[in-house]
């Protein structure tokens, strides 16, 4: 739980039933107060919190789809009541009801250390470990009685498949009889297997009923037995959805273990901050993923898990426009599920990684060791880059996005916190001084030419992408103009085309409040962007810019824009006018990635949405309207305009390099029930 | 009941029965047999006529006679057949004939050792069919065809169950029980428990593994739970952890062991009760929890183990029961099957279990001939045998 912490070093929270047990000797050797928390209340609220902060925390586990992971996200969906089975030594089964309000209605004595301790009595494995790794090699059924061992068969009349295990350990049961013989001598591995499978499928059982009893829909498992191993989640989740019929979801959550230590922390947080204010996020450079402690030198042979969180600088919301009734998922293709696009874009960032850290160096030219600290940062990503190849579920969904954000999140570990910063300024100021001819221009044509030039103005400035391989050779070689970029762009028809229904929908009344998510600096927010608005100022239409709140790549950060947007306004009345009378607001989105993830966006954003009763979303370039959002339902009128700079990418979508995307996506009301404002 | 009316009462009231019965009503030919094979034992019931006239001394085969004598005046055949002669039924009516109810069991890994048997005796010269349920009653059938050319009249084993039960209570009155005050060594006592308003009901068999069956009328009932984590899970793990080799043996381990000092108790955890969830210090948190620990291990013996092992398996029993009476909104649990065989440990526990934890709503109920071994099935299986 390393940074942004507020913890005063001299107390620490602790819960679980060690807290009383070493309070003392923590006192001694360290120094350091124990304060005790109560054990249920920190489960519960670092189950909440998980739940409701951290992107991808929850799965369920099918082992026979691709992928066998899918992951939840917080979302709008109600969250209460839930059944939580903390698996720790023992089991203990809990209705939650509300952030505070929960109730233990049952348990069971089978749990972690059943296995450990009977595992420990039966085979030589030493830990907890070490026995789930033997489990992983063995065959439960060389030890288990299985309802074909019995009848020859399956039991048809009661519907009891052969494979299914009538008695655990059954086949170890000796009769007299056997005394003639030898004893026959059962293989560790297949005892450990038995072992945790009979305890797995025991615990997923009780789970069921208890489930039941209180109508609960939903299990969560947390404490630290499953360890997000395939065997164990199988096991469980095969006898949920046995024992209820499909009725019950079994759902896991990669920090199972951590759920006590985080309901602690925030106990201690929250007496020096209001901890219920802030948003966090998941620090990827921190943390280990799914089944990959990393060793730490303080022992030799204990390995560590690792969380490390960010917490927001401002909380973050759910998008009020997004239709109510579709579920969201912000990114267009899972690598997890897409094999074939794993591996080209796990390359295609590795390709891209000399740049980036050469980009990094040329950043810090006053720091002596950037260097150095580059060749780290392209090391780890390099390592990071092989290990989801290996394990693509380690962090949740493997998406575009969230590799664009690992990077990003690396380069700010090797203190690059902005490697485009001066990059952006250059591209701002050669736009800047375009701007005011570039509008005389634009004034000079008929309404018609206008229009179509206001969306080609948008897509050529879109053309200017640091994220782009295939764009920046043309970048670095200085030799990319507007207009160039603007004779690059595939001609009419667009590989997404509702130019002519967009022309249609500007003859009509104007739109009371457009939000539109920039995406570059430079040409793209000022000679694209800007003229853009501009028009829609002129329409009627109030105007909110969202631009990033953290830097990344060169797109241009919600500071930045508040200072551009003063000196466009100098050469427009417009604009200038709009500001002062709150009809253009610059609000930040509460992102520091190229993507957009409209489940978390800055809750100042939500509330300008709300209150000024935005009816057009535009979102821009091929992070925010490609990677992402492509099919998201919104409910109320969309613009999703991109140009793709990436051959493999365009020819997944049926185009070339620099085709164009201009989807245009009314909202029909009578489609949903639900009204927004 | 006259000899030509068929099986007693109970039998003849499922639909399914009479069916079976179409046909074969006649006076069957002796000997009468059933078995129910099941996961861990065969079960055999023998039905010995004591109205045998002098004539029909005269007209029996002699083969017949040989088996007869054979298995009664016998308590164990071969290495491992045991006869539970205090089980012994007398005075049984069974189809006009009066005689009695002999129990014999033997390990199903001896199955290869009774068909030879059978074979040796010329079982085949005096029954074509024999009435048959269990899993093995499946799994051997193409033995006894071959071997014995004797035909397996399969029975269904829950029917068979739950006939068994009904038949029990009604040719035995004050069959079922349950434990008055099962926490406390001294004042523990059974109690007889009217069972002549049973419905509904729900039956914990407990052999090998588990099968919790609903019962809400008769000939209206269905599997609706289970664990694998039964007799077999307890004798299984009991031979790997202590070396015993029968259940007698692993039983009376676990007799003379303290599982305290194998399984954390939640005053091992909380330093006491955990007041905020009513969970008494005594409550069990983690089975073979202190086992995790080195210095642990080395502080208990095998009766410790067999002890929790026994603890275990009964308290997973009791609950998964406990909480599968609550889905189906019954409050009568009967507890059946071989694990409660010379068992009163884990009957005891049971009773504690389910009275505790549904805070007296539900009564864990146990039949007589259950507890000294019998499998009803077994009863079934040799009524059924007459009538083929």
């Amino acid at each position: 739980m390393g940074r942004s912490t507020d913890v005063n070093g001299k107390i620490i929270k602790a819960t679980g039933g060690g807290a009383h047990k070493y309070k003392q000797l923590i006192n001694e050797k360290l120094g350091v107060e124990i304060s005790k928390e109560d054990e249920i209340q920190c489960l519960i609220k670092g189950c909440n919190f998980l739940l409701k902060n951290i992107p991808d925390e929850a799965f369920i586990y099918e082992k026979h789809s691709n992928p066998p992971y899918k992951f939840q996200s917080p979302s709008n969906q109600p969250l209460f009541p839930y059944l939580l089975v903390n698996i720790g030594s023992g089991v203990s089964m809990m209705k939650v009801i509300s952030d505070t309000e929960v109730e233990r209605i049952g348990g069971t004595s089978l749990g972690g250390g059943s296995f450990w301790g009977l595992g420990s009595l039966l085979t030589k494995a030493k830990g907890f470990d070490e026995l789930l790794e033997l489990a992983e090699k063995g065959d439960h059924r060389l030890v288990d009685m299985l309802v074909k061992d019995i009848y020859g068969g399956s039991y048809d009349l009661i519907g009891l498949p052969g494979d299914i295990i009538a008695s655990s350990f059954g086949k170890a049961a000796r009769s007299a009889s056997d005394t003639s013989s030898a004893p026959v001598e059962y293989k560790e591995e297949d005892i450990a297997r038995s072992l945790l499978i009979s305890i797995s499928n025991d615990i997923g059982q009780i789970a069921c009923l208890s489930a039941r009893l209180h109508k609960l829909k939903n299990i969560y498992f947390g404490g630290f037995f499953t360890r997000c191993r395939p065997i164990t989640l199988y096991t469980i989740t095969f006898a949920i959805n046995y024992w209820s019929k499909g009725e019950i979801q079994a759902l896991f959550l990669r920090h199972e273990g951590y759920l006590g230590a985080i309901g602690a922390f925030l106990k201690s947080a929250e007496e020096t901050t209001d901890a219920d204010k802030y948003s966090w996020g998941e620090h990827f450079a921190g943390s280990t993923g799914l089944q990959s402690p990393v060793a730490l030198n303080f022992s030799k042979d204990s390995k560590v898990d690792l969380l490390e969180l960010d917490r927001l600088e401002r909380p973050v919301c759910y998008c009020p426009v997004l239709r109510s009734d579709a579920v969201y998922v912000p990114d267009t293709w899972d690598l997890t599920r897409d094999a074939e696009a794993r591996e080209y874009w796990l390359n295609c960032f590795k390709e891209a990684v000399d740049k980036f850290a050469e980009r990094a160096v040329l950043s810090q030219p006053n720091k002596a060791d950037a260097a150095e600290l580059a060749e780290q940062f392209k090391q780890k990503y390099i390592q990071r880059l092989q290990d989801l190849g290996e394990q693509p579920f380690a962090f949740g969904s493997l998406t575009v996005r969230t590799l664009l954000d690992t990077r990003e999140q690396f380069l700010k570990e090797f203190e690059f916190p902005d490697p485009y910063l001066q990059q952006k300024r250059n591209d701002n100021k050669e736009a800047l001084e375009l701007f005011p001819s570039y509008l005389k221009n634009l004034d000079s044509k008929n309404w018609e030419q206008q229009q179509h030039d206001l969306v080609e103005g948008i897509l050529a400035g879109n053309v200017f992408d640091w994220g782009a391989k295939e764009v920046t050779m043309l970048m670095d070689a200085q030799t990319l103009t507007f207009e160039d970029a603007r004779s690059r762009l595939r001609p009419h028809p667009w590989l997404y085309d509702d130019y002519e229904a967009w022309l249609v929908r500007l003859r009509g009344s104007p739109h009371n409040c457009a939000v539109i998510f920039v995406d570059n600096s430079g040409f793209d927010i000022i000679l694209g962007v800007f003229p853009f608005v501009r028009e829609l100022l002129r329409r009627g239409t109030k105007v909110i810019l969202a631009a990033n709140s953290k830097p990344v790549l060169n797109d241009v950060t919600y500071r930045e824009l508040v200072i551009l947007a003063d000196l466009v306004a100098a050469s427009c009345e417009i604009i200038t006018a709009a500001l002062r009378n709150r009809r253009l607001l610059i609000v930040e989105s509460g992102q520091g990635s190229p993507c957009l993830d409209l489940s978390r966006i800055d809750c100042g954003l939500v509330d300008a949405m709300v209150e000024h009763k935005v009816d057009l979303v535009v979102l821009v370039g091929m992070g925010r309207a490609v990677h992402t959002n492509l099919y998201a339902k919104f409910g109320c009128e969309v613009l999703k305009i991109a140009v793709l700079k990436n051959r493999w990418l365009a020819n997944r979508l049926g185009g070339d390099m620099f085709s164009v995307i201009f989807k245009y996506e009314k909202y029909d009301a009578s489609e949903e029930a639900a009204k927004f404002f | 009941m006259s000899a030509d009316s068929g099986p007693s009462k109970p039998l003849c009231n499922g639909t399914s029965t009479i069916e079976m019965c179409n046909g074969y009503c006649s006076k069957p030919h002796m000997p009468w047999f059933g078995m129910d094979i099941g996961g861990t034992l065969a079960k055999l019931v023998y039905f010995e006529p004591t109205d045998v006239t002098p004539d029909e001394e005269e007209l029996e085969v002699e083969t017949l006679r040989t088996i007869r004598r054979y298995l009664t005046s016998n308590v164990a055949y071969g290495s491992d057949g045991v006869r539970d002669v205090h089980l012994e039924m007398k005075n049984v009516k069974l189809a006009g004939r009066v005689g009695t109810l002999h129990f014999i069991r033997f390990p199903t890994a001896s199955m290869k050792s009774f068909i030879e048997l059978a074979k040796e005796k010329k079982l085949a010269t005096l029954a074509d069919t024999i009435c048959a349920t269990g899993g093995g009653a499946y799994k051997f059938e193409e033995d006894f065809n071959k071997e014995v050319e004797l035909a397996l009249h399969k029975l269904d084993e829950l029917q068979m169950l739950i006939q068994g039960i009904n038949f029990i209570d009604d040719t035995y009155p004050s069959e079922c029980f349950y434990w008055a005050h099962p926490d406390d060594e001294e004042q523990c006592k059974k109690v007889p428990f009217d069972f002549s308003d049973p419905y509904p009901y729900l039956v914990v068999n407990i052999g090998s593994g588990v099968s919790i069956i609903a019962v809400k009328s008769q000939g209206d009932y269905a599997r609706v739970s289970g664990t694998s984590l039964g007799g077999g899970t307890f004798l299984g793990l009991c031979c790997l952890l202590t070396g015993c080799n029968t259940f007698e043996e692993a039983i009376e381990m676990a007799a003379q062991g303290d599982s305290k000092k194998v399984d954390k108790l939640v005053k091992d955890i909380y330093g006491g009760d955990y007041d905020k969830f009513n969970l008494p210090g005594h409550v069990v948190a983690s089975s073979f929890g202190h086992m995790m620990c080195e210095d642990h291990r080395k502080t208990v013996c095998k009766e410790d183990l067999a002890r929790s092992t026994l603890v275990t398996i009964t308290n997973n029993i009791g609950s998964i029961a406990r909480m599968t009476a609550l889905n189906h909104g019954i409050n009568k649990v009967v507890f059946v099957g071989n694990f409660l065989r010379v068992n009163p440990i884990a009957m005891k526990l049971l009773a504690y279990a389910m009275e505790y934890w549904s805070k007296g709503q539900l009564k864990a109920l146990f039949l007589e001939h259950e507890v000294c071994t019998l499998d009803n099935t077994k009863y079934n299986a040799v009524l059924r045998t007459h009538a083929t």
